[in-house]
């Protein structure tokens, strides 16, 4: 203490520590500039940057999924809705034990060990004030028991979701298709902005192929959140747009009229409004239930589904390639009349069989001892085979390409739905290309009762068949009559587009070849006359029967020693009435045996059941006088005038 | 006015250092009611904390300077032998051992020590002439240095960066040369490498994350990150009271605490934020005009370092929160919600002021 207060040099000292404060001062507003300058750089340089960053921590973008558009047969009786599915969701902030939770809700509805599971696994992840899916597909008497059990459960609830529903099931599911979950692949090839908040996507059919429509413009909330992201209040919301609902031009009725005629068969039917080209029924026999797909399907039942010998996956319609087989004659036997060909407007011998000159083989008849002296008329009458072996000779191959090519075989119809198949129609060029061989006369023998190289899908066989009864305006293939806005109901209709128009050069030789038609069902010797029974109408058809395994020289086609697999198809084309057509049909019956016996029934069933049953019979009669006037105009010179699109 | 400054002096308070004290801890409170969610509980607590430290404030400023002069041998070997007691029988919290539990009751001994060491460096200080010799200038780093590691070793990093500004300032009042200071600088930069091979994974981190916080946002970024779109989306005028999102919606993390001057920056806007610094100045200079206006140089000396050492607080609490400086846990004295360090700043308040108003006496 004595030391301190011997102030020795006191002044110097304290001027000292006075100077060091000073510094001190100084020192210390220069860091607190430092600061001022951080502050200044922040909230006034940087300020908008920051803003921005702190309106995007504070507000999140929320979508709305649209509601899927609905998909109705022609008279508006529902195809594919949108029908709640009921799960319960648990908000774990308001549970206090959620293993006793579980083991309470467990005496009301089932829970699987796996659904457990998986809600505990997605507990551990989420936010504890977030909706966790316990368990999904609640049929009503859970919903109901759960309902009467609520106040004992807070934080549990029902939530009821959309889901797509097929109340038909099988019926049509080929044609309308199914939903399922997005897949990865799908996410890279849509606008996933428009896709978030849904979950599923059209798989196949008309669900895949109007995904467009179907599907609608998603909505948004703009929410502000909290940093744990609970939404605290909705700032702005901007609704969805649903999707359009569809009206298909198929008829349910008519469709479950060639569903049940196919019956346990595989097979495929396809009947077209000739004057529109809208698809009245589209069957591929046999099916499945699209209600599977929606939920997930199991793995198992997916496998079975493809591994089935009997392919009900495959859409035989559009996918399934058939040799035409006889079905083809009537258009044959046109080419022939408008080229002049040989014996079309005479008559030839049919001995039974047919032999290339200089030949050893033997081309045979389906009847063994021949048809004898016969003529065009007859030769489709009867399916006379060698009748046809000749003509195709005279024809040759290239003249028959550019004449069927016309009628649509061997390109895609247009149909809109994805995956349609080419079919095959050969010529030269074709074997040059894909085979790097020359073609054989041979082969242009056989392609003239459809044999073969040609394959053609059901389709293509019902718009060919339809272009023969508009005679000869080819028309896309229409499978959606209309499509309206839910909310505001407006209705859109979607025009028939005319794909070609095929100009004879004389009008009679067409009036020949459908007059052959009429006769192969009404005439005495007709193929199909059996379905003539008791018809109130006339029918226009042409039988088909197409080889499955080639027979041998010597040999004879017996079914009973033959696999079923290895039975002949069964084909059958027709329209009705002969005047006026309002519908063509095209049937396939796999391993039927002959088109006569296996197909030709089926086809009258479905015409039948559509001139009973249709509610406002067309008046397609005008559409074909319209067509017949425009080919009497000068402008359309040349036999074939295809029209784009 | 003459009276009213003599009755002041008469209970030994300073007014221009108590206003600016009682106007920060106002300016505390306002924020606080904002930053903790609107919750009354929380400024209640808070403002019965402040009460508590200006009452200690007021009986600090009631004990003359001599008898802190006789008490700092004392009080340093006691804080010391307490902070090593720490290391042995402490209580571990969040992984770090910082606490000492008597009884029901328990109490951070770094807190006593921040008083203690600018006490003792001051008291040894004083001994001598100034500036001091080089043995003096050792020594009283030594005495700084052995709380300083002890410190570390809790660890604390905040802390003891905080005592050891607290020595290194005192020694700087009185006068060490320029020269001295630069070669500690210098030497203290080389120790960098050394410092950075002790240092724990989480404070390498710390001052990784300050380098480029986006490395890791949702992790050791995230505070950083936050605070700064805090401070940034405020502008000029700010947001508002309660109306700032970053602190209202939960994105800004320890908002009522050592983050709590970004609740400012968001709310009350660069204005605001100058205001608050401009108080924070205030005290600062009110507390260096003190220091040079005392007679004796263990006041001085002792009153000096304690402002300048509030004023790291400031500077390294704001100097984080705005993204210039790593995260250490330092709060930002008398605004962030909480008790230990603002009683021993109130302490600290209450001896400068003790200086101050004592300095007529013929003894400090």
């Amino acid at each position: 203490m004595a030391r301190l207060l011997t102030l020795k040099d006191f002044s110097r000292e304290s001027h000292l520590a006075t100077a060091r404060a000073l510094a001190a001062v100084i020192i210390v507003g220069l860091l607190t500039l430092v600061l001022v300058g951080r502050l200044v750089h922040l909230q006034v340089l940087k300020h908008q940057h920051f803003t921005t960053l702190s309106e995007n921590n504070r507000v999140k973008i929320v979508p709305i999924a649209p509601t899927r558009g609905l998909i109705f047969d022609r008279n508006g009786e529902i195809l594919a809705q949108n029908l709640p599915a009921y799960g319960i969701e648990v908000i774990p902030e308001l549970v206090e034990d959620v293993d006793a939770l579980i083991m309470e809700l467990r005496k009301i509805i089932e829970i699987s060990d796996a659904d457990e599971e998986e809600f505990l696994a997605v507990l551990a992840r989420k936010p504890r004030f977030e909706k966790i899916p316990l368990r999904s597909r609640l049929d009503d008497y859970e919903v109901a028991r759960f309902a009467v059990n609520r106040h004992r459960f807070p934080g549990v609830d029902i939530a009821a979701r959309l889901a797509r529903d097929y109340p038909h099931g099988e019926l049509g599911v080929h044609l309308v298709g199914y939903v399922g979950r997005i897949d990865r692949r799908e996410l890279d090839s849509i606008d996933q902005a428009d896709y978030r908040g849904t979950s599923h996507i059209g798989k196949t059919g008309i669900e895949a192929s109007h995904e467009d429509w179907l599907h609608g413009t998603v909505g948004y909330q703009r929410v502000e959140t909290n940093a744990q992201g609970r939404i605290l209040r909705v700032l702005e919301r901007h609704d969805p747009v649903p999707g359009r609902n569809l009206y298909l031009t198929m008829d349910a009725g008519l469709q479950r009229t060639a569903k049940a005629a196919l019956g346990d068969e595989r097979g495929a039917i396809v009947a077209l409004e000739p004057a529109t080209g809208a698809v009245l029924a589209m069957v591929s026999a046999p099916g499945f239930n699209p209600n599977l797909f929606v939920h997930g399907i199991g793995v198992d039942t997916y496998r079975s589904l493809q591994r089935s010998p009997a392919r009900p996956l495959f859409n035989r319609a559009i996918n399934g390639q058939y040799p035409p087989g006889s079905t083809i004659k009537p258009l044959l036997g046109l080419a022939g009349l408008e080229h002049n060909v040989g014996h079309a407007h005479g008559e030839s011998w049919c001995p039974g069989w047919f032999r290339l000159p200089g030949r050893e083989r033997r081309y045979r008849d389906w009847k063994k001892h021949g048809h004898g002296r016969i003529g065009l008329h007859d030769a489709i009458v009867q399916s006379c085979d060698v009748y046809f072996y000749e003509l195709a000779l005279g024809l040759g191959i290239d003249r028959m390409h550019e004449y069927m090519s016309s009628f649509g075989f061997g390109a895609r119809t247009g149909i809109r739905l994805g995956g349609e198949s080419l079919g095959l129609m050969p010529s030269r060029a074709w074997k040059r290309n894909a085979r790097s061989q020359s073609w054989y006369p041979g082969e242009t023998v056989i392609t003239g009762i459809g044999q073969g190289y040609m394959l053609a899908t059901p389709l293509q066989l019902a718009t060919a068949t339809a272009a023969i009864a508009t005679r000869g305006i080819r028309m896309r293939p229409r499978i959606v009559d209309r499509t309206m806005d839910p909310a505001s109901g407006e209705t859109e209709v979607v025009e028939p587009e005319t794909t070609a128009t095929i100009s004879p050069l004389d009008f009679a030789n067409w009036e020949r070849i459908v007059e052959a038609m009429a006769d192969v069902v009404h005439g005495s010797e007709g193929t199909a006359r059996r379905i003539s029974a008791d018809i109130g109408y006339q029918i226009a058809g042409k039988t088909g029967t197409a080889q499955v395994v080639g027979i041998g020289q010597n040999e004879e086609y017996d079914a009973d020693r033959l696999e079923k697999r290895f039975h002949d198809h069964g084909l059958f084309v027709a329209f009705a009435p002969v005047e006026e057509p309002q519908i063509a049909v095209a049937v396939i019956v796999e391993n039927g045996g002959s088109g006569s016996g296996a197909a030709a029934p089926l086809a009258r069933l479905v015409i039948d059941a559509w001139f009973d049953d249709a509610p406002s019979p067309p008046a397609p009669g005008q559409r074909t006088l319209r067509a017949a006037s425009e080919r009497d105009q000068p402008g359309s010179a040349g036999p074939i005038a295809p029209v784009p699109g | 006015m003459e009276s009213r400054i003599a009755f002041a002096e008469r209970l030994h308070l300073d007014v221009p250092l108590l206003l600016g004290v009682l106007l920060l801890s106002a300016f505390g409170l306002v924020a606080l009611h904002s930053a903790g969610g609107q919750d009354t509980d929380l400024v209640v607590r808070q403002a019965i904390r402040l009460a508590v430290g200006f009452g200690l404030m007021f009986i600090f400023a009631q004990i003359a300077p001599r008898r802190f002069f006789a008490w700092a041998p004392m009080a340093y070997l006691v804080g010391v032998l307490l902070l090593c007691a720490v290391l042995v029988v402490g209580e571990t919290a969040q992984g770090a051992r910082r606490w000492l539990r008597v009884g029901t009751f328990s109490f951070q001994p770094s807190e006593f020590v921040k008083l203690t060491v600018p006490l003792m460096v001051a008291w040894f200080i004083s001994w001598g002439d100034l500036p001091p010799r080089l043995w003096r200038v050792v020594l009283g780093g030594l005495f700084t240095l052995v709380p300083v590691v002890l410190i570390m070793r809790q660890p604390d990093l905040g802390t003891s960066l905080l005592i050891f500004a607290s020595g290194a300032f005192v020694l700087f009042l009185a006068g060490v040369g320029w020269r001295y200071i630069m070669a500690l600088a210098a030497s203290g930069a080389a120790c960098v490498p050394l410092l950075w091979h002790f240092m724990h994974d989480y404070q390498r981190q710390r001052v990784l994350t300050l380098l480029d916080p986006q490395q890791d946002p949702l992790g050791a970024g995230y505070h950083i990150i936050q605070s700064t779109i805090a401070i940034g989306s405020g502008g000029i005028y700010g947001k508002g009271w309660f109306n700032g999102t970053q602190s209202q919606l939960d994105f800004l993390p320890e908002r009522s605490t050592d983050f709590v001057f970004a609740v400012i920056g968001e709310e009350f806007g660069l204005l605001g934020a100058l205001v608050l610094l401009a108080v924070y100045l205030f005290i600062v200079y009110r507390g260096l005009y003190i220091a040079a206006r005392a007679k004796y140089m263990f006041g001085k000396l002792l009153a000096g370092a304690l402002v300048l050492t509030f004023f790291i607080y400031v500077f390294v609490n704001i100097g984080m929160v705005s993204g210039i400086l790593p995260v250490v846990g330092l709060p930002l004295p008398l605004v962030s919600y909480g008790g230990t360090s603002m009683v021993t700043l109130m302490a600290g308040f209450g001896i400068v002021m003790s200086v101050h108003t004592h300095r007529m006496l013929l003894s400090p």
